[in-house]
């Protein structure tokens, strides 16, 4: 097949919805589209567990502890998914952890803003959280197979994300005074850093168009935003909580909220280095990797040592199937000779 | 590429009792029994699981899009391994 019928297969496939998958012929610039949007995201994940990881010590009862610890163990596996995607297009797991630790690629400028006080987690939660599956509930239909199915195993898990978070801020809402300043002071810090979180206004993200081409992306970035805002205005007012947003009402004639205008200069500036804590965050993540490189090496030592004797997880899960493959066998006899 | 990442294997869950073993995604590990606990850690935090395989992925062998065509052509043309292909009267009862 030349290029160009390859080129036409392709386009096919998207032009019927169908996924494109890992060994599938692809054009060099859908490959590393995704693999940047893709790497990017998994570093997101990565990243997002510090912020929230802040509180876990000090947490204030076990099952407020045992929830956060479970949302940033999902974060982790977030990341893992996500770079498990990455890898079938070819890219190498080490190297985008070295992109990443050496700030060679991004990750949501959202993770660059401190939790200062506990109501943080319950903000992060919901509009952190709430913003994310905006985002992602379009992206469990994109174009390329792994990262689809990905993002519909973290869409599942994001619910309880965001669940978790609003049921912690109706808690303190319902506290003292003090409570209820500290969800204000979160809910002012957050709000717009999460309206940022859909990217760039449409006519300044110039890659839109080739992206919803190849199904990539679904909606335009402010197509999502509003989508959010529309969303995020009545559970703010359950919540008792205003949004420091002195221009947002809603607009009968248009069907939406009307909102101020995002700081893109503020965004800029978190995205290309300049936020609050992009030192500190790539820092952490790169101490961890350091830290972390004599476990990886000594347990590919204790695997080469015990190579070639099975481990006994193995070996339990082989008899396992040997069974049900019995008993299988007895049921179909037995129902033959009935 | 440093020295000391581990291979990557694939991971097969069954979901529950009666269901095939079904591709779930993929993982690093130094070996089968780490890969066998960091996939329970990984796709089997919400009970989606009751047995776990574990296989490297350089041990998989996969047919290749590229030969599509050709290598799936034998089934193509046998429209007869189909039970639609037989016209049954619509009287005869159970078939």
């Amino acid at each position: 097949m030349t290029e160009q019928d390859l080129e036409a297969h392709f386009a096919g496939t998207i032009e019927k919805m169908s996924r494109i998958e890992p060994r599938d012929w692809m054009p060099d610039k859908y490959r590393a589209t995704m693999i940047r949007q893709i790497a990017q995201h998994a570093h997101s994940e990565i990243i997002g567990m510090q912020p929230e990881g802040n509180w876990i010590t000090r947490a204030p009862s076990l099952r407020r502890k045992a929830i956060l610890l479970a949302k940033v163990q999902d974060e982790a596996g977030h990341g893992m998914y996500l770079y498990g995607a990455a890898e079938t297009l070819g890219a190498d797991r080490a190297d985008l952890t070295e992109k990443l630790i050496t700030s060679r690629q991004k990750y949501s400028s959202i993770f660059n803003y401190p939790t200062l006080n506990y109501a943080d987690v319950g903000v992060i939660g919901w509009l952190v959280d709430g913003a994310a599956i905006c985002n992602q509930v379009p992206l469990c239909r994109s174009s390329y197979g792994p990262y689809a199915r990905a993002m519909i195993r973290i869409c599942k898990e994001e619910s309880f994300h965001q669940r978790q978070g609003y049921e912690l801020l109706m808690t303190m809402m319902r506290g003292t005074q003090g409570q209820r300043d500290m969800v204000k002071d979160a809910v002012d810090r957050t709000w717009w850093p999460s309206l940022m979180m859909f990217g760039p206004p449409d006519d300044a993200s110039p890659n839109t168009d080739q992206s919803m081409r190849w199904g990539i992306k679904r909606h335009t970035n402010d197509e999502l935003r509003q989508r959010f805002v529309d969303m995020t205005v009545p559970q703010a007012e359950k919540l008792g909580v205003t949004l420091p947003d002195p221009e947002l009402r809603w607009n009968e004639a248009r069907g939406h909220y009307d909102f101020g205008p995002v700081d893109w200069d503020e965004f800029k500036a978190v995205i290309s280095g300049n936020g609050p804590c992009n030192a500190q965050r790539v820092a952490r993540r790169k101490a961890a990797h350091d830290e972390g490189a004599w476990v990886r090496e000594a347990a590919l030592a204790h695997a080469a040592k015990v190579e070639g004797v099975k481990p006994q997880a193995v070996l339990d899960d082989q008899n396992q199937i040997l069974q049900d493959d019995q008993s299988e066998r007895l049921l179909a006899t037995s129902e033959a000779t009935q | 590429m440093t020295d000391d990442s581990w291979p990557l294997f694939e991971v097969f869950l069954r979901g529950k009792r009666g269901l095939n073993h079904v591709h779930v995604g993929s993982l690093h590990a130094a070996d089968a029994e780490m890969a066998l606990h960091h996939a329970r850690d990984l796709y089997t935090r919400r009970n989606e699981g009751v047995s776990i395989w574990v296989v490297r992925a350089s041990d998989i062998t996969a047919s290749s899009p590229d030969e599509k065509d050709p290598f799936f052509k034998p089934s193509g043309d046998k429209v007869y391994r189909h039970p639609t292909f037989y016209d049954i009267p619509a009287d005869v009862p159970h078939i």
